[in-house]
């Protein structure tokens, strides 16, 4: 407590995917930057549970803010992902028309489309979509077809970025919870729960409290949060050869509707709802929101109400009254307001980025690249459209411990358990360890796995209080091999 | 390499069928098991009552999943255990059979060597293992255990057969260990993969994600193998065998267990089993009462519980919930190999020889009904090797049409769910079935097209085996269609 505070040039409260995002794009300039949450890991929040597909921002509103750096930021990550192993499918997206005035709306669609600079949508027939899709519901009359809107990984994508801002030396202040902003001569001091971080500048990616950060401030943003609460369904894998693409939905004034996607790890998914809530940790999953679901879904796919499900969750959208982000930068206040980032922002995240960094230099954050760039991580691959490690021949020969199967409805390895506990940003809990590495996220929800991914993790935890932990990334080769375990 | 026979899954059936194979002269017997060690799940389940139907003598589940390890090896089974079978496939190399693009179940027969064409016998033939095993007959397995391996004179080896003459196999499979990925082409495959309890997800009971929610599986697990303690309220969901076995398992960790709770108007155990629990633990047993809603975020707080008979909600505050029963096959492999899947049973379909829709394609134990006590499953296991060793020498039953046997509601499923013509009978001349509802008295009838086959007396309780006797398998006629089993 009587440590003396924490400098740095600029503070990010907010460790989520447009938190990290800052902050990996700050990391290339000469800066001391520190990152706060008040959750134990990174894209704990609206990051972690969302419907993990990366638009074009074909259907945003044209001239918003929104469609530009959704369009921007979709290109960047597109690129970042295949440097960076971030799992990313470009699997196409199918907007079906069920109703005729699902089909009347489908023109206006596809003008916005190429307002917002995106030329290559076109329209489907009914045949044309059964074609592609065999497994659709009877009853569809019309399409869109989006060729390059992707599925992607949500969990890699922050992690790759607090990653590469961590070797980078950003400082990733987890479990620090800001209680208290106060204007000083030097800066801004922010009283955490852990302590105290004074900074010149600020950055608020603060998410579902993006509000109460403001009013720190002074309350100047003129937006408040109210949650917008998205639960999903997960599929078995065995459903994924249900659907090639990523079917949306034509939104109406009545309803929004749900959309059907497959996931990088080779599921499906089915979702959102869409309530307003005022709880802003209400993440529970209701009985209501789980039979519309599987009335939707049942009427897209009919097939999939035959599948079982291995994962409900819902996440929050941190919606605003406002239709677009509401993002400023006050050069006087030495300080930027990233907020509203309502559901695009895992597609935008490099986009916000750049454009909040480039404002801020506006503002006056000097902005002196460094001489060497860390550049993208190569992070484990946990997608399934790749070369998983299970499959990998040479990085078994090389360490067994990747031919060791933990996992088995998801085939996570203990090499990549292990690997995940000694990583740049290791997992706090066993949440954490899912994310990275797909562990207990499968059908049995572990029935198999779990009692051994928690003996894997506590004695991790055990080993690194005796000693710091070591960043070994990937595969080290020559540790003695683990028993086979071959009794003939 | 090359096998005459390949089993997937080193559990009860899996053991009890490499035992026999060997017993029965069957050369290259490999045994592969996903988990670190052999044994399945009595591995984990500490309490006694196993082996009574196939050991005829009563031990512990450990002690039982020893004893059938050790005896498989001595019986000259290799046992491979940290083991998963990645893919499963007809063998390209074959000639005569399809390798890819073709469905695998369009195949009529294996070919070649291994099982050459026409190589049948007559309907009615001896069963090579002697008479078929009725329950409670001295068991030939018990004589393997004790004799070691029989090195029998007349011992066939068709992947020696065959290997003189070229490819070897018509099923191949890819093995992923930490000793690498390996290819291992087999004449025939079983699959004993077992089942496991459907996680509350799968069962969408709504609420919040804490910690603190399992299967009887993990908890087995986390108590017995890493030996956790488990502080705090307990409540169980379900009634049946399983749910008390959870019940000693928590009592066990420390856990004061509050309820079992169970949808069903009565508990579903032998009355015995379930009043000394109850006097023994007190613990109370709350019937028609279901799990509305799991509270809690970053910890288990407790349950929402709904009286199904009054509507009335009470909240139930525990630390620990664990969802006992509704089982489900693991059937990952045999729906990735094309098996036809069983919709009462939801493994595959199966005939009186336990073979899927693809031929050499064997199932036994929980993966077919899911879920029998241990016994019953190596009794199974033991009753496919023997239709595996006869198909093996060309000596097993003319292959015929499968005649469909399917049940309607309120049974739930029927095990197997196929015959032929000149097929043997089941195991213990049985078939077994699965009721949804409870009765005290019923009547089954057994039809084909308009004429009752038979008719048979069983009592019927929800997750509790009724046995149907196979003698009216003489009496279909191979043209008259599905049987179908009902209620009068």
């Amino acid at each position: 407590m009587a440590a003396p505070p924490e400098a740095a040039d600029v503070a990010i409260i907010g460790a989520g995917v447009v938190g990290t995002a800052i902050a990996r794009t700050l990391a290339r300039y000469d800066l001391s930057v520190v990152v706060l949450d008040a959750a134990t890991d990174v894209g704990t929040g609206t990051t972690k549970a969302n419907t993990a597909i990366l638009h074009t921002g074909f259907d945003a509103v044209p001239g918003s803010l929104e469609s530009r750096l959704l369009r921007r930021g979709s290109a960047l990550l597109r690129d970042y992902a295949a440097q960076a192993g971030i799992p990313v499918e470009r699997t196409g997206a199918l907007l079906v028309a069920w109703t005729g005035e699902q089909r009347r709306a489908l023109p206006e669609i596809e003008d916005k489309a190429r307002q917002n600079g995106y030329t290559a949508i076109r329209p489907i027939s009914a045949s044309g979509l059964y074609q592609r899709e065999p497994h659709l519901g009877p009853g569809a009359l019309a399409g869109l077809e989006i060729p390059d809107e992707s599925v992607i990984c949500p969990w890699t994508t922050p992690l790759a970025y607090a990653t590469e801002a961590v070797r980078a030396g950003v400082r990733l202040r987890l479990g620090s919870r800001v209680t208290a902003v106060r204007a000083g001569p030097g800066g801004h001091a922010l009283a955490t729960t852990r302590g105290t971080v004074k900074s010149r500048w600020l950055v608020n990616a603060a998410g579902l409290g993006g509000d109460d950060i403001d009013a720190m401030l002074g309350g100047s943003g003129g937006f408040t949060i109210r949650p917008r609460r998205g639960e999903l369904i997960v599929f078995d894998k065995l459903a994924r050869p249900l659907l090639g693409s990523v079917l949306l939905p034509v939104p109406t004034a009545q309803t929004k509707g749900v959309l059907v996607a497959p996931t990088v790890y080779g599921n499906v998914l089915l979702g959102p709802t869409a309530e307003d809530i005022d709880d802003r940790s209400d993440t529970d999953t209701t009985a209501a929101g789980l039979a519309a679901l599987l009335e939707a879904g049942g009427a897209i796919i009919p097939d999939l109400t035959g599948e079982q499900v291995t994962a409900t969750y819902a996440g929050l959208r941190a919606a605003t009254e406002h239709r677009d982000y509401q993002i400023r930068v006050d050069s006087r206040l030495r300080y930027a307001c990233v907020a509203g980032i309502r559901s695009t922002g895992l597609s935008a995240s490099l986009g916000i980025a750049e454009y909040v960094v480039d404002r801020l230099g506006g503002a006056g954050l000097p902005l002196a690249e460094r001489s060497v760039a860390a550049g993208p991580p190569a992070m484990p691959y946990i997608g399934e459209a790749g070369t998983r490690p299970y499959q990998d021949a040479r990085l078994i020969a090389a360490d067994p411990d990747y031919g060791q199967i933990v996992c088995h409805c998801e085939r996570v390895t203990r090499g990549e358990i292990r690997a995940a506990l000694a990583s740049t940003v290791p997992p706090a809990d066993t949440g954490g360890l899912r994310r990275r590495t797909r562990a207990m996220n499968g059908r049995c929800q572990g029935f198999y796995c779990a009692a051994t991914v928690s003996a894997m993790m506590t004695a991790a935890r055990s080993a690194a209080s005796g000693g710091p932990a070591t960043d070994s990334g990937q595969a080290a080769a020559g540790r003695p091999s683990p028993e086979l375990g071959r009794l003939a | 390499m090359n096998v005459d026979v390949l089993i997937a899954g080193a559990g009860p059936a899996g053991l009890a069928a490499a035992i026999e194979l060997r017993r029965l002269g069957v050369s290259r017997v490999l045994v592969v098991d996903r988990e670190a060690e052999a044994g399945g799940v009595p591995r984990h389940s500490a309490h006694t009552g196993y082996g009574l139907r196939d050991l005829h003598r009563v031990m512990t589940g450990p002690a039982y999943a020893r004893h059938y390890v050790r005896a498989a090896v001595r019986a000259g089974a290799e046992v491979r255990a940290g083991t998963t079978v990645t893919g499963l496939s007809r063998s390209p190399s074959w000639p005569g059979l399809p390798g890819g693009p073709e469905p695998a179940a369009d195949a009529t027969g294996l070919t070649g060597p291994a099982r050459p064409a026409g190589a049948t016998r007559h309907a009615g033939g001896p069963d090579p293992a002697g008479a078929p095993d009725p329950a409670g007959a001295p068991d030939p397995a018990d004589a393997a255990d004790v004799a070691g391996a029989p090195d029998l004179a007349d011992a066939v080896s068709p992947a020696n057969a065959a290997a003189s003459t070229g490819p070897t196999g018509p099923l191949s499979a890819t093995l992923t260990g930490a000793g690498g990925i390996e290819t291992v082409t087999a004449a025939a495959v079983l699959l004993a993969t077992g089942c496991r309890e459907r996680p509350r997800a799968a069962r969408l009971v709504p609420g919040g994600r804490p910690p603190g929610v399992m299967t009887t599986g993990e908890l087995q697990q986390r108590v017995y193998l890493h030996g956790q303690q488990l502080p705090g309220r307990a409540v169980v969901v379900g009634a049946e065998h399983v749910s008390f076995s959870a019940m000693l398992t928590l009592a066990h960790a420390g856990a004061d267990v509050v309820a079992l709770v169970t949808d069903q108007p009565r508990q579903q155990s032998y009355a015995a089993f379930a009043l000394a629990a109850a006097a023994r633990w007190r613990v109370p047993v709350w019937t028609s009462a279901a799990v509305r809603r799991i509270a809690g975020r970053g910890r288990l707080d407790g349950i929402e519980l709904a009286d199904l008979r009054t509507g009335a909600v009470s909240f139930v505050g525990c630390d620990t919930l664990v969802f006992t029963a509704d089982w489900i096959p693991d059937h990952e492999l045999a729906r990735l190999a094309g098996t036809q899947i069983d919709p009462g049973t939801r493994g595959p379909a199966v005939d009186t020889a336990l073979e899927t829709s693809i031929p050499g394609v064997f199932a036994a134990g929980n993966l077919v009904h899911a879920a029998e006590t241990a016994d019953i499953a190596a009794v199974g296991g033991r009753h496919a090797a023997r239709q595996i060793a006869a198909a093996l020498r060309g000596t097993g039953p003319p292959r015929t049409a499968r005649i469909p046997v399917t049940v309607a509601a309120p049974l739930s499923w029927i095990s197997p769910n196929a015959i032929h013509a000149g097929g043997p009978p089941p195991a213990r001349r049985r078939f077994l079935l699965r009721s949804g509802t409870f009765r005290r008295t019923a009547r089954l009838e057994v039809r084909q097209g308009g004429r009752v086959l038979a008719t048979a007396r069983a009592r019927l309780v929800p997750g509790r085996p009724v046995h149907l006797d196979a003698g009216w398998m003489d009496r279909t006629d191979p043209s008259a269609g599905p049987v179908q089993v009902t209620l009068q």
